[in-house]
């Protein structure tokens, strides 16, 4: 190989392929292109520290670590693919070419279409600027109006509302994180809201966005009601950034298409991360996980493939998190279908168990980190039946010591 | 400025100075000591900064509620000494560290 690797995107994935392909001994040439000014940075604050005073992101790697790497990193962005001559071209007439390219894409926030929506003072919420810009506006008394009630939504409610401003949060389904979580682990999230003060407006609709002439003044709801604002965040949903490989002809549904090698239908380039679709051999099923976990667990996979360190397809235990004010969510889930739920509270710790068809597929927990651990460990290797949790009574601590124990003993 | 020595497990060490307040886990995921990986940023949520921690000048507070919940479930054995390096912020400017990496972290 003497063109060596690109990768496009310098988020949790794009950073962390580079690096573990020199840690894995690849010594051709790596290109990492990011699409933003800075060092990139760790995302997960975005939605938390991020909305407080002058913080700043935190680097995920120094400057340092991409010279003694020898990672040459492009602050700009990929304008196109052009795959029969394997370069990429990068603005500013930058060319990088590649035997292989990692797409590490991300995704972007979705922006809403009602009426007003390019008004002044209607955000969405992505990337360090957007948190610079959104904070601004989050004082004691501002009228702050949040869009949809999952993840990003309720961590900027809970970072809005600590900072003395009046929130109202809009949803259009009948509960907050429909899409995410248990009924029993949003009911309680949906509490833990409500008692720090922010208004939960389920089952509404946005019409329009309202304004006196300037920037956004208030949202008008479907139902005729008008909520007024200073700002109004959008945390709808994020679309994948597959757009270089759609104009690349190559295919995308809901993201960028790959096998289980994470492979697209080129197989010079790969898709890992936030962008990535992947799709399940025998029933079509696409997956596309929007994680911390996914990003680093397919950047380590695919930089393993691309040095032989392994030919086996992707496999990862998923698992999420998410810190609204006091609140600390953690999901780990086997597999999304689930038939019935236990919910097991010690104190003011609550795990909610996921079943199906008799088996262990998840574990959501408030403020129960110890359980989100223990059940990682468990889901890692099996899924455990009911009947098992059953004889201790649904304590996931219990049986993932009991397993840890067969598993020393053997 | 406090100075933080990662001894590996194949035995080899690596010394790091630091600021003041800046982690343990910081300080290694900045001067990329292997086996450090500190996932969840510093959030005690993923428990893959897992240290030894066998010798300090400073005395810190023995680990918290979180700290302790995730020590329970890490990848290499738990020990007395154990500690989620991201939770470690040597705050004296003379304070000297030993910490052993474990030998698996996920």
């Amino acid at each position: 190989m003497r063109d060596g690797i690109v990768v496009v995107g310098a988020g949790h994935a794009g950073v962390q392929a580079a690096d573990a392909l020199r840690e894995r001994g690849y010594s051709g040439p790596v290109t990492l292109v990011s699409g933003e000014p800075e060092l990139p940075y760790t995302r997960p604050p975005v939605s938390k520290d991020l909305l407080y005073g002058d913080a700043e992101p935190e680097p995920l790697r120094p400057a340092s670590f991409y010279r003694e790497r020898r990672i040459s990193l492009v602050p700009a962005a990929a304008r196109g693919i052009d795959r029969d001559a394997r370069l990429v071209h990068v603005s500013g007439g930058i060319v990088a070419r590649y035997d292989h390219l990692v797409l590490a894409t991300g995704a972007r926030a979705r922006r809403p279409d009602q009426p007003g929506s390019d008004l002044r003072g209607v955000l969405t919420l992505r990337t360090a600027a957007d948190a610079r810009m959104l904070r601004g506006y989050l004082r004691p008394g501002a009228r702050v109006v949040v869009l949809g009630g999952g993840f990003i939504g309720l961590e900027v409610a809970a970072a809005a509302r600590a900072q003395g401003a009046e929130v109202t949060l809009i949803e259009r389904g009948d509960r907050v994180l429909g899409r995410g979580v248990s009924a029993t682990t949003a009911a309680m999230v949906t509490e833990h809201h409500r008692e720090a003060g922010v208004r939960l407006v389920l089952g509404e609709q946005v019409a329009c966005f309202v304004s006196e002439g300037g920037g956004v003044t208030g949202v008008r709801t479907g139902a005729g009601g008008l909520v007024a604002a200073d700002v109004v965040v959008a945390g709808i949903g994020a679309v994948p950034d597959d757009g270089l490989a759609r104009a690349a002809r190559l295919p995308v549904r809901n993201g960028i298409v790959v096998d289980q090698w994470l492979t697209t239908a080129d197989p010079r380039i790969s898709a890992i991360g936030d962008c990535a679709a992947v799709r399940e051999p025998l029933t079509g099923a696409i997956t596309r996980l929007e994680s911390v976990q996914n990003a680093s667990d397919q950047a380590r996979y695919i930089a393993d493939l691309l040095t032989g360190g392994t030919s086996r397809p992707y496999r990862a235990l998923p698992w999420f998190w998410s810190d609204q004010g006091s609140l600390r969510l953690q999901m780990v889930l086997r597999s999304p279908a689930h038939d019935r739920t236990v919910s097991v509270r010690n104190g003011a710790r609550t795990s909610v168990l996921r079943f199906d068809g008799g088996l262990l597929t998840g574990v959501e927990s408030i403020n129960d980190p110890s359980t989100h651990q223990a059940a990682r460990r468990l889901l890692d290797r099996a899924a455990p039946t009911e009947a098992e949790l059953a004889e201790v009574d649904h304590d996931v601590r219990a049986l993932a010591r009991q397993v840890r124990q067969e598993k020393v003993g053997a | 400025m406090p100075t933080v020595t990662y001894v590996l497990p194949d035995g080899s060490n690596q010394t790091i100075t630091t600021a003041s307040a800046t982690s343990v886990m910081q300080a290694a995921v900045a001067h990329q000591v292997p086996g450090i990986i500190g996932e969840c940023g510093g959030a005690a949520t993923c428990g893959t900064c897992h240290v030894y921690l066998d010798r300090s000048t400073e005395t810190f507070l023995p680990p918290g509620d979180d700290e302790e919940a995730m020590l329970e479930w890490t990848a290499s054995p738990r020990a007395d000494n154990s500690r989620l390096a991201c939770q470690l912020r040597p705050s004296n400017d003379a304070a000297q560290l030993v910490v052993r990496v474990p030998a698996e972290q996920q």
